[in-house]
């Protein structure tokens, strides 16, 4: 019985085998037709394109996208590169092709051939490029002798320019090709050997918002490689605009204060985080990059004393000297170590076991209270608040200052700074915490490092009653029709650890020190805008040794930082500045005088006539 | 158990079809990676020569035990390669922007290659149980539905549209064998139908841009659209007898993409012309008609639609591979059996081929 249905069963699957059968026949029939038609029916009209291959691929550069400053004031910009390239395979005889060509561009032959030599592995199709921006001078020769340089072109790519050279170089940062890591990267899939991408900075930073996509056109080319016909298309799409939260006059004012000296200047909207000017100094030219960086002036640059290439604002770590002493009398204010009343007597000096610490001012405060002590940067007052607090203590102030980790800033290489505690000496060096340390990072010393960026996002919150944002740099991003793609909000990543009543009396503190009669940056004092500040000098080695020295009398890389943080008007801030200048002796004299203008350059559009006063004022 | 007739009833023919199409795939992967002066896979066809010798192994291990003991062990076959493919989501080798290779010691491993063969076992142990005359219903469609849709979601998740598409079509093909009911086709294809526009308008407008290319090439010439045109060119040039072997310039200038794999075609048709490319074509038919062949003889449901299934593995990867190269099909990366350079693609159709073998030669059984 069951056989009988299985036979049935099988008989079944007979007639249902016919049907692919049928199906069968009919698609190889199909493929045999389309063989026919290609090979057969179309066969000489390929054998023809084959023979030429005289369809070409060719990619149509996108121009990358401006940068403008906060005001729509254009920073960056592209010009037309003429990039001189030749095809192997179309300029055959090459070698006779390079002689002829050297010859009319008056350019060694050498030089060229080593450009070609570079790319032997490659197809004889692809374009290799010989030489980038050429001048008008090459450009003409060449147009003039097309007809004798077969596979010879020009291509017409947009390249970047930077129109105020030097200026806000680190910010804005360069370009550079791809290399064969980033090439992995999944961000460049998009990406080709010899594009060329953002290595530094903003460039860097948004380089996916700035650069297009790529564009392309099949065409039809002759036997010396000119095209015939665009067989096919598509247009490049150009990347977006972007405008940056920095104010290009704040900013070249900035940097005009910082020639010759070697530092970092940050002005930030205290207000919604907003950078205004951020200056490195000595800068580079960027478009010495955008041209293809020449060796000598890349030696330069990498062997020059002054480290140009570091972004100092953000990368560069010092002492915070001084300034600190705003995180340590926050912290005894808080702890309630110390209160509003609180006095010290500073005879000059501190002894702690049977070391002798020392206030900058040798004959001493006298009586002093926290307000004064901020005001003339009393040592001795903060060496026994440190005293009181430990350094662990200190240290989860300082933490939430928004000291030792990153501001968070969209570029790239941004510095942590360091807050040392005692379980972090214990596990880097071996070796204890001793006393004595507590003292030298209560006045900013010791290990403690804090970027310029970090002391302005701090001092920032100090002015705004305790905010601190991430500081921005990018405003918005436009399409190249300016249609808005995204704007950037203000971000709060955290509240400084203080009460309205404390952070009042360290607000009155700073703004004696600008506008007290004893106050040490007496010297910024403007005459309509009320600033208020701390001056910082950070010392550079142990000053124990070399006591009776004085700064001016030392050597260059042995002289202190000077430190300038400052916000203004003081009553309702506008904007919030940090001046860090290598070497420069006392924040007083070195750093204040600069932070002054550009407090008043960027409130009143200009410097107020005021005589430098030429009377120093030493703090610790 | 053993038996004298096992050798004398077997397939020689089909066995001298595959040799004879491995011989011109290595050749064809000779000139593909050599044609252009020496490269850095100068040595593939090298590789894929122990390929197939590792193939060979395995095709004699699918013919020594009858293929009854597949349809015994199919749900455990199943299992085991469903597992495979968990792990590579997991542990897998991250090529190209893809998880889709299994290192076992030196060797990687596709495992979405091997799947196709256990999926046909699967399904032929299930139709086997289930066939109707009047057609499977709705219901029996159910569980084959849910074997082919497990593999297909973890081989997307790779992702790899190629292969999963091939498994579809070989559940497809095996379904439209067994025959569907009226109803069930008439309540099938209407749901197609309106699920389609459906679908369409829930798509985001990128992604329906990238079906678009996908059916129409010439929507991205810069990308598909350009090798496609580069790959007709090669045919096209090698006009009635090619331009002869390692003389293929389409090839050797690399206008060709993936010519040792996808593009293998384009290099066959360009050197031998048309007559080379038709033979390979008239070979494959061969095969089929073969294959059609043995699934006549056979007597058994489960060795029919065994057949049937690996009938439609290179009836779909033929056919696919071929139509795309010559513009006729848009463009997947689905290999060209035997021809193709490839591991796992190789071990899996010398398997497949090895229970072709199994089947005819125990087509006496049931005399």
């Amino acid at each position: 019985m069951a056989n009988y249905l299985n036979k049935i069963e099988i008989e079944w699957f007979k007639r249902r085998l016919t049907y692919i059968l049928f199906t069968i026949i009919a698609v190889f029939c199909l493929l045999v037709v389309r063989l026919f038609y290609l090979q057969i029916l179309s066969g000489n009209k390929y054998r023809q394109l084959s023979a030429n291959n005289c369809i070409r691929l060719q990619t149509i550069g996108a121009p990358r996208g401006l940068i403008f400053d906060r005001h729509g004031e254009m920073l960056v910009d592209n010009r037309p590169s003429f990039d001189l390239s030749i095809i192997p395979k179309d300029a055959d005889p090459v070698d006779k092709t390079i002689a002829k060509l050297a010859a009319y561009i008056r350019v060694p032959e050498t030089q060229l051939v080593e450009k070609l030599g570079a790319k032997k592995g490659l197809s004889a199709y692809k374009p290799v490029v010989l030489k980038r921006d050429i001048g008008r001078d090459m450009l003409a020769a060449i147009e003039v002798n097309r007809f004798d340089l077969p596979g010879v072109m020009v291509d017409v790519n947009p390249t970047r320019h930077y129109i105020n050279t030097q200026s806000a170089a680190h910010l804005i940062g360069y370009m550079g090709e791809i290399n064969s890591n980033e090439l992995k990267k999944d961000e460049f899939s998009g990406k080709k050997q010899g594009d060329h991408i953002g290595k530094f900075g903003v460039e860097r930073s948004f380089e996916h918002i700035l650069s297009g996509q790529c564009g392309g056109r099949q065409v039809e080319v002759d036997s010396s490689g000119r095209t015939v016909q665009v067989l096919n298309a598509v247009s490049a799409k150009p990347g977006r605009n972007i405008y940056l939260t920095i104010d290009k006059g704040l900013q070249q004012k900035a940097e005009s204060l910082m020639t010759g000296k070697s530092g970092a200047v940050v002005a930030m909207d205290p207000n919604n985080g907003q950078i205004l000017a951020l200056v490195s100094s000595p800068a580079f030219d960027q478009n010495a990059f955008a041209a293809g960086l020449t060796q000598k002036y890349w030696r330069s640059l990498i062997s020059n004393p002054l480290h140009p290439m570091t972004h100092k604002a953000i990368q560069g770590e010092y002492p915070p000297g001084s300034t600190y002493k705003i995180v340590t009398a926050m912290a005894g204010l808080e702890e309630g170590v110390i209160d509003a009343n609180t006095v010290f007597f500073c005879p000059g000096q501190y002894r702690l076991g049977n070391r002798v610490f020392r206030c900058w001012k040798r004959s001493g405060h006298g009586k002093v209270s926290v307000e004064k002590a901020l005001t003339e940067s009393c040592d001795v007052y903060f060496y026994q608040v440190g005293q009181r607090l430990g350094v662990d203590r200190l240290a989860w102030y300082a933490k939430a200052c928004g000291l030792g980790v990153r501001t968070g800033i969209r570029l790239g290489h941004e510095g942590d700074g360091l807050v040392p505690t005692a379980e972090w000496k214990k596990r880097k060096t071996g070796v204890s915490w001793q006393g004595g340390e507590t003292l030298s990072i209560a006045i900013g010393q010791g290990f403690n490092l804090a970027t310029p960026l970090q002391m302005a996002v701090l001092t920032s919150a100090v002015a705004n009653g305790g905010y601190l944002y991430r500081p921005l740099i990018l405003k918005e991003a436009l399409t190249a029709e300016g249609e808005l793609v995204s704007r950037v909000e203000k971000q709060l990543v955290g509240k400084l650890p203080v009460s309205n009543r404390n952070l009042d009396l360290i607000q009155r503190g700073l703004w004696q020190v600008v506008n007290g009669k004893r106050g040490t940056a007496r010297i910024a004092k403007l005459k309509d805008i009320e600033i208020s500040g701390k001056t910082g000098t950070a010392q550079v080695f142990s000053r124990k040794t070399n006591e009776s020295m004085k700064e001016e009398h030392m050597a260059y890389h042995l002289k202190s930082h000077a430190w300038f943080v400052a916000y203004a008007p003081a009553g309702n801030p506008q904007i919030a500045v940090s001046v860090l200048v290598e070497h420069g002796e006392h924040g007083s004299s070195g750093a204040s005088p600069i932070a002054r203008e550009v407090i008043a350059t960027y409130l009143e559009g200009g410097t107020q006539t005021l005589e430098l006063k030429t009377d120093k004022f030493l703090d610790g | 158990m053993f038996d004298r007739r096992l050798v004398a009833y077997f397939d020689w023919g089909l066995l001298g079809l595959t040799i004879v199409l491995a011989t011109i795939g290595v050749f064809t992967i000779y000139s593909a990676v050599n044609a252009g002066g020496p490269t850095y896979q100068q040595n593939l066809y090298l590789k894929q020569l122990i390929w197939f010798g590792i193939g060979a192994v395995l095709m004699i291990v699918c013919f020594i035990f009858s293929y009854k003991r597949f349809d015994q062990y199919a749900v455990i076959i199943y299992l085991i390669c469903l597992g495979l493919l968990v792990s590579v989501l997991v542990f897998g080798k991250f090529v190209g922007g893809a998880r889709r290779w299994l290192m076992i010691g030196p060797m990687s491993l596709q495992p979405s290659e091997i799947m196709k063969v256990a999926l046909i076992i699967m399904l032929a142990h299930y139709f086997s149980r289930h066939l109707k005359k009047d057609g499977l219903t709705l219901r029996d469609l159910i569980q084959p539905m849910l074997i082919v849709l497990m593999p297909c979601i973890l081989i997307l998740k790779q992702p790899d549209l190629g292969t999963a598409m091939i498994l579809v079509l070989i559940a497809g093909s095996m379904i439209l064998f067994c025959g569907i009911g009226r109803r069930t086709l008439l309540l099938l294809v209407t749901a197609g139908a309106v699920s389609i526009p459906l679908v369409w308008s829930l798509l985001k407008n990128y992604q329906k841009q990238r079906i678009l290319t996908f059916l129409n090439p010439e929507r991205d010439p810069l990308g598909t659209g350009y090798h496609i045109i580069q790959s007709k060119i090669a045919i096209g040039s090698g006009s009635v007898s090619g331009k002869g072997y390692l003389e293929g310039t389409q090839n050797s200038l690399s206008f060709l993409p993936e010519q040792h794999t996808d593009f293998i075609f384009s290099v066959l048709a360009e050197e031998w012309g048309f007559m080379g490319a038709s033979l390979v074509v008239i070979l494959f038919l061969l095969v089929l008609l073969w294959g059609l062949n043995i699934a006549h003889k056979c007597r058994d449901p489960f060795g029919i639609l065994l057949v049937v299934g690996i009938g439609a593995i290179i009836f779909w990867e033929m056919f696919i591979n071929i139509g795309m190269v010559m513009g006729l099909m848009p463009v997947v990366g689905v290999p060209l059996p035997l021809i193709s350079y490839g591991g796992s693609s190789t071990l899996t159709i010398m398997i497949a081929i090895g229970l072709l073998l199994n089947v005819s030669m125990r087509r006496f059984m049931f005399e």
